[in-house]
């Protein structure tokens, strides 16, 4: 049935559908919305599973990783300070194979304080051995958060859904929300192999020597590499069963474009009213978003980039004394064979607004400037 | 060189410990050895008290230390109101 849902209620009504047993959370802004909604619809009755209302996000993830330990569907939602206080149980939580799901709604990292919508909170735990995946509308942000359950408990590794702050969370669009059926005959019950079980007592967590801790360090590296594949066939059977396909990279007018707009989350959206306008005046723009950041879809994006491309890729966040950390990515993975250039612009830190007008200017930039010599990093801002 | 690329897929995911801790011993890097004089001891059970790892046992009116599991932190030599714990170096013993 289609709803009209901002980004945090419909990430809450897909954990809800995903028949999460056990919600945890701590508000923050500009995700609080998600959270209350759990809380509410456990008041009512309307959500069957668990609800911990935490004291921090650190014990927030805490929670999650002994009920994951345990066996259950799990689910949160936080942002950046937030996300921020759960690094630790984040790394606990992957280390310790568990399929969690979480959303983490964009938001800049402090100081100083700001609240709008900035990657630099979900950038920052790169390294943590979760997934991350990062959409463009309401829409996405519930079909992702049902997929990713799906994803993770085949490859057993946590995955986070991002969205944007404000842009995508607190903004209402229509969302076709799938009927309970649907979903159970998409997504089955978790069915883990190992659980906390006190008839059937084991230890979780204990101390390994170097040569175990490569070991499973290197499974982890094989099973981020099946996760290219899992997601893509995920994707497809999402699509076949609600007739919206998704996959690691979703490329728009690109077929005979030499020039593409590279962006990540809701700048999806304005970067495609940018193609069209560019289109108009005649010349050939694309634009490819990136789904996937961590497993990086670097075999996918080389199979994308044909030799002579331009990418002029669009960073909302910044790596200080590195640059926009797509744009660094994207060049590690095309490096050395790929003679395509990689132009890296960063923009919009802080919620501020990646307009139509500003990515054309982005474009007509890259697309005339020196291929041979590409800036790493152009710093640009909206006129306005 | 060993590669560990070769069937990386079969590696396991976690390690979990299925055996009891009263096989796991764990008392084996301790440097320094606490030794109950038996002629002193009151048999006040302070240090089976403050031990952090349970490991003095009261089977006798002088307890008894397990050094399977004893970490030698000192703790029973610094609270015998007695100072009849004598602390001791591995090597020596």
């Amino acid at each position: 049935m289609k709803k009209v849902l901002m980004g945090n209620h419909a990430a809450a009504l897909a954990a809800k559908l995903a028949r999460v047993q056990v919600a945890v959370g701590y508000p923050i802004t500009p995700q609080t919305q998600a959270y209350e909604m759990l809380a509410e619809m456990k008041a009512k009755g309307e959500f069957p599973g668990e609800f911990i209302a935490a004291e921090s996000e650190h014990s927030v993830m805490a929670a999650i990783l002994g009920a994951a330990t345990a066996g259950a569907r799990t689910f949160t939602a936080t942002s950046s300070q937030g996300l921020a206080y759960m690094h630790e149980l984040l790394h606990w939580v992957a280390g310790s194979r568990l399929p969690a799901v979480m959303v983490d709604v964009n938001r800049a990292l402090a100081a100083p304080w700001n609240l709008w919508t900035d990657q630099s909170d979900s950038l920052s735990q790169r390294d943590t051995g979760w997934m991350q995946f990062y959409c463009s509308t309401n829409q996405e942000v519930l079909d992702t958060v049902l997929m990713s359950y799906k994803i993770a408990e085949r490859v057993m590794l946590p995955a986070m859904v991002v969205l944007d702050g404000f842009t995508l969370s607190h903004s209402y669009e229509p969302v076709d929300v799938p009927e309970q059926s649907e979903v159970d005959a998409f997504l089955p019950p978790y069915k883990p192999e190992v659980v906390l079980d006190y008839k059937n007592p084991v230890g979780f967590g204990a101390l390994v020597g170097p040569k175990e801790y490569l070991r499973l360090r290197r499974r982890m590296a094989a099973d981020m590499a099946e996760a290219e594949s899992v997601i893509e066939e995920v994707g497809r059977e999402f699509g076949a069963a609600f007739g919206r396909r998704y996959g690691q990279l979703d490329a728009y007018r690109c077929a005979d474009a030499r020039t593409i707009l590279v962006t990540s989350g809701a700048v999806g959206s304005t970067a495609r009213a940018a193609v069209d306008a560019l289109r108009e005046q005649g010349l050939k723009a694309g634009n490819l978003r990136m789904r996937s950041f961590r497993p990086f879809p670097a075999k996918a994006l080389r199979e994308f980039v044909r030799p002579g491309m331009r990418l002029a890729v669009v960073d909302r966040n910044y790596s200080p004394g590195a640059g926009g950390i797509w744009a660094q990515e994207i060049k590690a993975a095309l490096y050395p064979r790929s003679r395509a250039s990689v132009h890296g612009y960063v923009a919009g830190l802080g919620g501020g607004d990646i307009t139509v007008e500003l990515l054309q200017e982005v474009w007509k930039r890259v697309d005339s400037a020196n291929a041979s010599v590409p800036v790493a990093e152009t710093w640009v801002e909206d006129a306005r | 060189m060993p590669l560990l690329d070769d069937d990386a897929r079969s590696l396991p995911r976690v390690i979990l410990s299925t055996r009891r801790m009263s096989e796991n011993k764990t008392g084996n890097w301790r440097t320094m050895r606490p030794v109950i004089d038996r002629h002193i001891c009151t048999g006040c059970q302070i240090c089976w008290k403050y031990c952090p790892e349970a490991c003095v046992k009261l089977t006798d009116k002088v307890p008894a230390i397990d050094m399977d599991f004893c970490k030698g932190c000192g703790i029973c030599v610094e609270e015998c109101p007695k100072r009849c714990v004598s602390f001791v170096p591995e090597a020596s013993v």
